[in-house]
């Protein structure tokens, strides 16, 4: 992993904005797969990046400080000059262009019904495996208070669905998973963020 | 415990949602209102009480579980996770919340200790737990009764921040200390701590916490919450501080900021301008032996 390299020759530099959430865990994996994590906090933090993850956290909490921060506006424009992005959880709930629930700030950069804590309270959290699109063995899906996708637009591919319901999707540059990969060993869902999303040329 | 293929209630679920907290507030709030401006505020959990600590020390009695009514009225108001607390070694109060749904249970030294002696067994639990602890023995030995994430008991209801500092010192010291040691000295360690081995060892392997590590007691400024967080906090608990000061939504957003840009000095003076008084704050010296809440549990 550690010879991968983005289309300058270099080594992937993934921002992870660091605002709240498990954002520390992306961090280790990207490291271990030899990419470079910068923690993003700022608008500014985005300049030079291949791609962005968005972790895992309090969706409406992340959502509040992105608009304080100027981060929301900042990380459409990234997506939209080309940017690969990828929620986590509170990430895949943040991406969707509306939600069930009640209103808040949103990307809107993926064309989604997002329903927030689709799966009820924590005693209802579960891990699960999970048959993944071109994976060739499951995936230890982990979701926490997770949401899920009620329905997708067109051009939404779906990865991943669990109970018919879509977990995880992709969309040009542009992927969201309702669990969390950054919780396991299992560094697939990264090494493909990395090779397929960020490494990409589709727009959405 | 398997519902249709779906594994609940494993320690990596338990623990994993107090991972998604980490970088956050999580603030006290008596009823819907208050709730509603916590999550306004940016709060990623509430704690559904009855009353806050200020008021139970002002009250005095035997404090207990709040009434399901409040925590009801509470999980109906926000979409963010609700907590609530239960008296330590009071597992019924515990099966209750898990009843109730509330997201995570705290055992509190706050409300009057129903056991002297025993703390509950957190795993036999689906619904995830939170501990005080004042040192890293305290902070391990609840982990080994299978709690979920730890805070610094600090002293609540007081406004003074100077035992959530004295803890935090303690563990974030005990770990430092401990990964300094080598392999044959962890057993002395953990009896000295008097803590379980496994556990011992892997803070001595990992240099952390196997759980998330939260502050807690005394938090009343946006200044404290980041003097909290350099000091090693993952997150921010604040009781009494945002509703018995005088702008509690103003402080309360300010406190949020704060403890996400814990590190930049010029936003945190930012921040901290004309927030409007306080909480009034207690003097350690000030409490007797029995007032001090800390003591509780061991």
């Amino acid at each position: 992993m550690a010879g991968r390299r983005n289309g300058h020759g270099e080594r992937p530099r993934i921002g992870v904005l660091a605002l709240q959430g498990d954002f520390r865990e992306h961090i280790q994996i990207l490291e271990r797969l030899g990419a470079e994590p910068v923690e993003v906090r700022r608008p500014e933090d985005l300049q030079g990046l291949d791609g962005v993850i968005i972790p895992g956290g309090e969706s409406t909490a992340i959502g509040n400080l992105m608009v304080h921060s100027g981060m929301l506006d900042a990380i459409r424009s990234f997506f939209y000059q080309g940017g690969a992005v990828w929620g986590t959880c509170a990430g895949m709930v943040l991406a969707a262009s509306a939600t069930t629930g009640p209103s808040q700030p949103l990307l809107g950069i993926m064309s989604a019904l997002v329903e927030r804590n689709g799966f009820g309270r924590q005693v209802h959290s579960f891990e699960a495996d999970l048959e993944v699109k071109g994976f060739d063995r499951p995936f230890r899906g982990v979701f926490i208070r997770a949401p899920y996708f009620e329905d997708v637009g067109p051009g939404v591919e779906v990865l991943a669905e669990i109970d018919g319901r879509v977990v995880a999707a992709r969309a040009g540059k542009v992927l969201v998973t309702a669990f969390h990969p950054e919780l396991t060993d299992d560094t697939r869902f990264h090494e493909y963020f990395l090779r397929e999303v960020c490494g990409s040329d589709e727009r959405s | 415990m398997a519902e249709n293929g779906h594994i609940t209630g494993t320690f990596r679920v338990k623990s994993g949602m107090a991972q998604m907290l980490k970088g956050g507030v999580i603030m006290d709030v008596v009823n819907a209102e208050q709730a509603k401006i916590a999550e306004e505020a940016g709060a990623v959990a509430v704690m559904a009480l009855e009353r806050v600590p200020a008021d139970i020390r002002a009250q005095g009695g035997v404090a207990r579980m709040s009434d399901p009514e409040k925590i009801l009225e509470i999980q109906e108001a926000v979409t963010i996770p609700v907590m609530a607390k239960v008296r330590i070694g009071h597992f019924v109060e515990a099966q209750i919340l898990e009843a109730l749904e509330v997201d995570y249970v705290d055992e509190s030294e706050v409300l009057t200790p129903a056991d002297e002696r025993n703390h509950i067994n957190k795993w036999d639990f689906k619904v995830p737990f939170v501990c005080g602890a004042t040192n890293l023995g305290e902070a391990l030995r609840r982990i080994g009764e299978g709690a979920a994430m730890i805070r610094s008991k600090g002293e609540a209801g007081t406004g003074n921040v100077v035992e959530a500092v004295r803890h935090m010192r303690e563990i974030v010291g005990g770990i430092r200390r401990l990964a300094a040691l080598g392999p044959e000295e962890l057993m002395a360690e953990a009896k000295a701590l008097q803590a379980p081995y496994e556990l011992v060892r892997w803070v001595a392997e990992n240099g952390r916490l196997p759980v998330v590590l939260f502050t807690a007691g005394g938090i009343a400024t946006p200044a404290d919450a980041a003097l909290m967080m350099q000091l090693g906090a993952d997150g921010v608990f604040v009781g009494s501080g945002i509703f018995k000061s005088e702008d509690p939504a103003r402080r309360a957003a300010a406190i949020v900021k704060a403890t996400t840009h814990y590190k930049d000095a010029r936003l945190l003076a930012e921040v901290s301008r004309g927030l409007g008084a306080a909480m009034v704050g207690r003097e350690m010296g000030e409490l007797s032996e029995g007032e001090r809440l800390a003591a509780r549990g061991w």
